[in-house]
């Protein structure tokens, strides 16, 4: 299968203070689309870097990072903001949704950058909650709602704009057995019933496990790469 | 418009905060409004008086008063065509809570120096023929509820009468519309002759000459001719055109124009502090959102903007809630300051500072979240 994103000897330092860290020491990598990652690794091996760069909320160093056809290291600030609205579906640890506003409303926000009319947009955003089984918590607003509730409107909230890959931070860092399960079980869906390319970050083998491909850094290295089949 | 939901629920995430920076906001435009407005009425009223008219009044002070005397040499000074005057008689009705701006004048020649006074003939004579008569303005009418024909007390501390009395009755006979002169103020006036008659003291002085003169562009030549009659004598006068007074007597009430603006300047100071901290502590406390509204492809212009217009709907809003209320106000000073309304150029300089306001309290965090670096936010660094 065709890859629709690719690292190439991508490199990522900081500075804190005075000091230079080295994140990533040239990884070079390949996710095919429709393809289900999970990325893991013990703290501080850069998964989250490595998926920063990938969804273009961060640059490389050096290096390059491709997603489809675009070189999106090459890209401004804005255009990039504009690419991740595009192509990008983002889901947190923590939910991260508005508290101020209700869940179709959170749900929306992607689309306010979109040029969609209000109706297309409600139409949208409705189906959004449908498939994440919300769409009866419309006008609740997140402190209304379960964690596996909340994770769920934000999986309607990456999803709504129809973006080409759904980058994942431990999306179930914050919930119980249960919920976590739940949430695994939608991400999958959406991989094998809408073909979302997904690529999460996680320290939960059995989150991982829903995954086709396993992927484990190390100091910022690669270190392991399995690919399996999932039932 | 399509964003208008996402700055309206950012306005309210902290209601009780968002509540008491506006009742700030409020108070202050409400201060800024009645002040600035009772202000550019008097300027208004000052710019409106009539500029065919002289006062001359004693050159020590104003309670010194001049000979009654004076009156017929001030006809003989090239230019004066009428001469009228005034003694500030003050008084109160019922109680001190209620006082009265009541004169000792010449009727007939004052209403022919006010011609903008409306008033029947006929009222005139009456007081002419009626010795403790009283004309009283419209508005002094419908305040106490007065008729023509009752006969009022008036209390004075001032001017106690022959028999030793602090009140003073008269009859009222007339009344006027002084609703185009000096924004409305109102009065009641009563025979000179009656003050003479009654009072214990002060007899044969006033306190004003009023003088109609046939060209204000000799206003200054003829005023200091008038002055120049009764130069080096025991009553010296100092003659002032009607605006001219008018500054005078606001400047003896203290420079209204700089209290209101110092008044207003300190008030709009502190409440940019305050709407700045509040604006500040907004955005510190959504960061994380922020954060995530750029995650999801909001630019740093957009989300600039965003800030930016959360600031203006809080200023501008509870600014024109404030002006809207001191407008409110105005109608119930009209007992003291006359028909005064709040004017538009008030309103509009309200507007420029709500927006001034605005930009200069919502930049900083506006700039702040333009400037969020979404790794670091996202982290919580």
């Amino acid at each position: 299968m065709a890859a629709l994103v690719t690292l190439r000897n991508v490199t990522k330092s900081y500075t804190r203070g005075k000091q230079k860290v080295e994140v990533l020491h040239g990884v070079d990598l390949q996710i095919a689309a429709g393809e289900f990652l999970a990325l893991m690794g013990p703290s501080g091996s850069g998964k989250t870097t490595t998926l920063n760069l990938i969804a273009g909320l961060d640059q490389p160093t050096s290096g390059e990072v491709e997603v489809g056809t675009d070189r999106i290291d090459r890209l401004s600030r804005s255009a990039l903001a504009d690419w991740r609205a595009r192509n990008i579906g983002f889901i947190f640890q923590f939910y991260n949704l508005l508290p101020v506003l209700t869940a179709e409303a959170n749900v929306e926000v992607p689309l306010l950058l979109t040029h969609l009319s209000k109706a297309q947009r409600r139409q949208r955003v409705q189906t959004a909650l449908q498939l994440v089984g919300l769409a009866d918590r419309a006008k609740h607003k997140p402190n209304e709602l379960s964690g596996g509730q909340q994770q769920r409107v934000a999986i309607a909230r990456a999803i709504v704009a129809d973006p080409t890959l759904l980058v994942c931070d431990e999306p179930t860092g914050d919930l119980d057995r249960q919920s976590a399960e739940e949430i695994m079980e939608l991400l999958k869906a959406l991989n094998r019933t809408q073909g979302k390319t997904i690529v999460m970050v996680t320290h939960d083998p059995r989150a991982a496990e829903y995954a086709s491909r396993e992927l484990h850094l190390d100091k910022g290295r690669l270190a392991g790469d399995e690919v399996r089949h999932v039932a | 418009m399509k964003y208008f939901p996402l700055v309206w629920a950012g306005l309210w995430r902290k209601k009780a905060r968002t509540i008491l920076t506006m009742l700030s906001i409020v108070v202050a435009f409400l201060l800024f409004g009645l002040l600035q407005g009772i202000n550019q009425g008097f300027n208004k009223a000052v710019q409106n008086l009539n500029v065919n008219r002289l006062y001359a009044s004693a050159k020590t002070s104003l309670t010194d008063g001049l000979p009654i005397a004076y009156m017929n040499r001030i006809k003989t000074v090239p230019g004066v065509k009428e001469v009228s005057f005034w003694t500030y008689f003050g008084g109160y009705f019922q109680n001190a809570r209620h006082p009265l701006p009541v004169f000792s004048t010449d009727v007939a020649a004052l209403f022919k120096i006010y011609p903008e006074i409306k008033i029947k003939p006929e009222y005139i004579t009456a007081m002419q023929q009626t010795r403790t008569g009283a004309l009283v303005s419209d508005a002094l009418m419908r305040k106490y509820g007065w008729k023509i024909g009752d006969r009022i007390p008036v209390g004075t501390s001032i001017w106690t009468s022959k028999d030793g009395s602090n009140t003073w009755y008269f009859d009222l006979v007339g009344t006027f519309d002084a609703s185009t002169f000096a924004g409305g103020f109102p009065s009641f006036y009563f025979n000179q002759s009656y003050f003479d008659e009654n009072t214990s003291f002060g007899r044969g002085r006033v306190h004003y000459y009023i003088v109609s003169i046939a060209d204000p562009t000799k206003a200054t030549q003829i005023a200091s001719a008038i002055d120049a009659l009764f130069a080096n004598s025991t009553d010296e006068t100092r003659t002032l055109t009607e605006s001219a007074l008018a500054q005078s007597q606001l400047k003896q009430m203290g420079d209204l124009n700089f209290i209101a603006n110092a008044i207003v300047g300190a008030v709009l100071f502190t409440l940019l502090f305050l709407t700045a901290n509040t604006m500040m502590q907004s955005i510190r406390e959504r960061t994380g959102e922020l954060a995530v509204l750029k995650t999801l492809g909001f630019k740093d212009g957009k989300l600039l903007i965003l800030v930016l217009v959360e600031a203006l709907l809080l200023c501008v809003f509870a600014a024109a809630l404030g002006l809207f209320l001191a407008s409110l106000v105005f109608p119930a000073l009209r007992p003291i300051f006359g028909d005064f309304k709040m004017p538009m150029i008030v309103v509009f300089m309200g507007a420029g500072m709500a927006l001034l306001l605005a930009l200069i309290s919502g930049l900083p965090p506006a700039w702040r979240a333009k400037q969020l670096n979404i790794v670091d936010a996202l982290a919580g660094r």
